[in-house]
């Protein structure tokens, strides 16, 4: 079995499993009592043992799984009615969780910790082994019409019998409806039954005088008396007529119960005492979880982010005040800006705390990476190995989920199309093991996460000739090698057809380009044909509270992440050269590409005629230059998204509020250097 | 699940299809309409597939259009009861678009 992170994320999740089950296995217990068992709570616990199962069999413990799997066999027969819900089968399905429990605790103190569950299986093998219930026979010796029974589907069936079993009174109800409202009438007096029991089935009639009418028979078992059934308003037009009296109270409930108890007992009480003692439990097992973390819903993380952000705000409000009475020579100000001062300070402590919450080690990243290569490394009869550097480096947990997907699909593609077979390597002079490398860097805010493969590489002249034939490049132009890797990116581009031992499945880049772009990350792709690939994402620590630098635009404000603020420049008369028809500005002996948002956006009013500022935004060593007619400050914001009904809008990441009940655009860096670093000016706003 | 039978019939280029979300609406719609087939899932929420086909069979008008029940659940129980009711096929799920094209071909001509 695994590391220690693999077993603290089994144990987290088994031990949420084990209280449902152990909870619901009260409530029907309590079902029992009452002789009124919830099915839908039956299939409840069903679904957890499936998923009990599941969760052993990926984390590799074969123990749990096997006693797991026995359970569920023994739920679902009790699902189908095909065993009877008592005692002792209550106690037996408490036992074999106690048992997983056990197993689940002993994991936790040391992973190959097991115990013998042949008992356990044995018990549940002995009760299964019992004999069947006697559904046929009491079914067929009801007052109902054959007919009738041959139209129920086993589940109904079922119901019935059970319904049988709880003593209810079992009803036929027979009505008939005009056929051009029979549906909503129909419905109306099914739901006026369900109120006082249960619908069994509902049989349109076949023969009926009336062409215009429909007649339906209802399968109802009643938890009240007829009287007091046929008295209700809405069932005047139903005739009701009795399949099976409610036995007399004082036998009801105990009697099923009895029997199952007294067959129960020499099929499944009595062998085990002697031949097969389950595992004590002891008096010195504790009751307290192993586990010490807590799971929350991420959605509550959301809200307290936004609460701290807000709070933020209001200590904005503040500030002001105290500075403005500050000003007015007010004698307590002073006092005043102090505490505003330790109030900004816990705050910021505070917001620190909440972020370290949500954040996660790339660890449990680069462990689901494991599992996915050695999986398909098998599937496709590869070897490799897996290197992983930095998984201690933490980022959101929100940016972990969402990052899942694309990661696999880039590890995907590395294996399928980038390491070759062992043969393969060897001819070609590598060590016969590939090797995947998972780094993970901290970079100020931001968090670089590597993917290397040392398989074949991408021929840059294939991806060259590829994108000539397409259109995307022009054939007498010079092109970088980042656009050259660039093209990859575009949707629908494909290296399949030139090299055919590419089997084709690989998935189309620019989805993943598409989903780091959504976390505000920008994708790079580099290799080197014959010696392998990198794949580099850049990507923010967190998304729920930054930095931002608000500017102003053609009277507007905007706000850009601090983040991706590298430096702002004085914009003076002359500095602007234009080189093939892009707006530039040199900087230090490089060219700066310039943006003006409001020819982007299509803003009203003319183009100012200069006297700006340059904002020099950028990361992963691509900058842009943004012009922006006034710098007004740093805040803290807390980025709403737009919705997903504006998710076309491209370059605005965003909107946020200011706290001074204005709320600004933010906008997003990442696609706007993308877009224009590749002259894409087609942006949707 | 019904969508996807929709289009495997639609697919055929014989067929009209006619689709009734549930068992009411079919049994409104019978009359109306001119049925050469009936396609019904075992479970509905209504009325359930094996009620569909005794309906059917004992009805003069559709006495005698084909019908195929299908199901998820492999209840042997339940195909027996519909074959004995006067069903012409019983389809489990899962099973080929092309399986349901073969025996609509073979239950129309």
């Amino acid at each position: 079995m695994g590391s220690r992170q693999q077993v603290d994320e089994f144990l987290a999740e088994a031990e949420e499993l084990l209280e449902k089950l152990s909870q619901d296995l009260a409530e029907l217990g309590e079902g029992i009592e009452n002789g009124d068992v919830n099915p839908e709570l039956v299939n409840g616990i069903f679904r957890d043992a499936h998923s009990m199962k599941g969760l052993a069999g990926m984390f590799g413990f074969d123990d749990i799984a096997e006693l797991a799997h026995h359970l569920e066999d023994l739920l679902d027969k009790l699902r189908l009615g095909k065993i009877s819900l008592n005692r002792i089968l209550l106690d037996l399905l408490f036992e074999t969780i106690e048992g997983v429990g056990l197993l689940v605790r002993g994991k936790a103190g040391d992973p190959d910790y097991t115990i013998n569950v042949a008992p356990y299986v044995q018990r549940i093998g002995d009760l299964l082994a019992g004999p069947d219930d006697n559904s046929a026979i009491t079914l067929e010796a009801l007052n109902l019409d054959v007919a009738l029974l041959n139209v129920l589907t086993e589940y109904e069936e079922h119901r019935l019998q059970e319904n049988l079993t709880q003593g209810r009174l079992l009803l036929l109800v027979s009505v008939a409806f005009p056929l051009d409202s029979f549906d909503t009438d129909l419905s109306d007096v099914i739901g006026e039954l369900k109120h006082v029991g249960e619908v069994v089935s509902t049989l349109p009639g076949a023969a009926n005088a009336d062409p215009s009418s429909l007649a339906f028979r209802i399968l109802f078992a009643c938890k009240i008396p007829l009287e007091n059934l046929s008295a209700t308003p809405g069932l005047s037009d139903c005739c009701f007529e009795t399949v099976s009296p409610a036995p007399p109270v004082s036998v009801s409930v105990p009697a099923p119960v009895l029997a199952g108890v007294s067959k129960g007992l020499t099929q499944a009480e009595q062998p085990l005492p002697q031949e097969a003692p389950l595992q004590q439990t002891g008096e010195d097992t504790s009751l307290r979880s192993v586990s010490h973390s807590v799971r929350v819903d991420i959605g509550k993380l959301d809200i307290l982010m936004n609460l701290v952000g807000e709070l933020g705000l209001v200590k904005g409000g503040i500030a002001q005040v105290a500075s403005d009475l500050s000003n007015s020579g007010v004698a307590q100000a002073c006092d005043l800006e102090k505490s505003v001062h330790s109030l900004e300070r816990r705050l910021a402590e505070l917001q620190k705390a909440v972020m370290d919450v949500r954040m996660v080690p790339v660890r449990q990243l680069f462990d689901k990476m494991g599992r996915i290569i050695r999986r398909m490394a098998q599937e496709l009869g590869k070897k490799v190995e897996l290197k992983t550097f930095g998984s201690e480096t933490e980022f959101d947990k929100l940016i972990a989920e969402e990052l899942a997907d694309p990661l696999m699909h880039i590890i995907r593609n590395a294996l399928d199309h980038g390491i070759e077979s062992g043969t393969e390597r060897l001819a070609a002079g590598k060590a016969e093991v590939g090797c995947i490398e998972l780094r993970a860097t901290q970079r100020g805010n931001h968090v670089v996460l590597e993917i290397a493969d040392d398989g074949k590489g991408i021929d840059s002249e294939v991806l060259r000739r590829k994108g000539i034939e397409r259109g995307l490049v022009d054939s007498d132009t010079q092109i970088s090698r980042r656009n050259l890797f660039g093209l990859l990116f575009h949707p629908g581009f494909s290296t399949r057809d030139e090299v055919s031992e590419y089997s084709g499945r690989g998935v189309g880049m620019d989805v993943v380009k598409n989903n780091i772009s959504a976390l505000s990350g920008i994708i790079d792709i580099d290799s080197t044909y014959g010696q392998g690939t990198q794949i580099s994402l850049t990507l923010p620590i967190t998304l729920a509270i930054i930095k931002a630098l608000v500017v102003r635009i053609q009277g507007r404000d905007y706000a850009i992440p601090l983040t991706s603020v590298l430096e702002t420049l004085l914009l003076e008369p002359g500095m602007i050269q234009t080189i093939e028809g892009q707006e530039v500005v040199e900087l230090r002996r490089s060219t700066l590409p310039l943006l003006r948002l409001n020819q982007l956006f299509n803003l009203d009013g003319q183009t100012s005629s200069g006297g700006d500022f340059v904002v020099v935004a950028g990361f992963a060593g691509r900058r842009i230059g943004i012009v922006v007619e006034e710098l007004r400050g740093q805040q803290d914001v807390v980025i709403k998204s737009l919705g997903k009904s504006l998710s076309f809008v491209k370059g605005i990441a965003g909107a946020a509020d200011l706290g001074n009940q204005k709320t600004v655009l933010v906008l997003d860096v990442s696609s706007l250097i993308t877009d224009l670093l590749r002259g894409d000016t087609g942006l949707n706003v | 699940m019904r969508g996807l039978i929709v289009s495997t019939l639609e697919a055929m280029e014989c067929c009209e299809v006619v689709e009734a979300c549930n068992g009411f609406e079919a049994l409104r719609m019978l009359p109306r309409e001119k049925v050469d087939l009936i396609v019904t899932d075992i479970n509905m929420p209504d009325i359930n597939g094996l009620e569909l086909v005794n309906f059917c069979r004992n009805n003069p008008l559709y006495q005698a259009t084909p019908m195929i029940i299908i199901s998820t659940e492999g209840s042997e129980r339940d195909r027996e009861k519909g074959l004995a009711l006067g069903a012409d096929a019983y389809l489990i799920k899962p099973f080929r678009p092309a399986d349901l094209q073969q025996l609509i071909r073979k239950l129309l001509h």
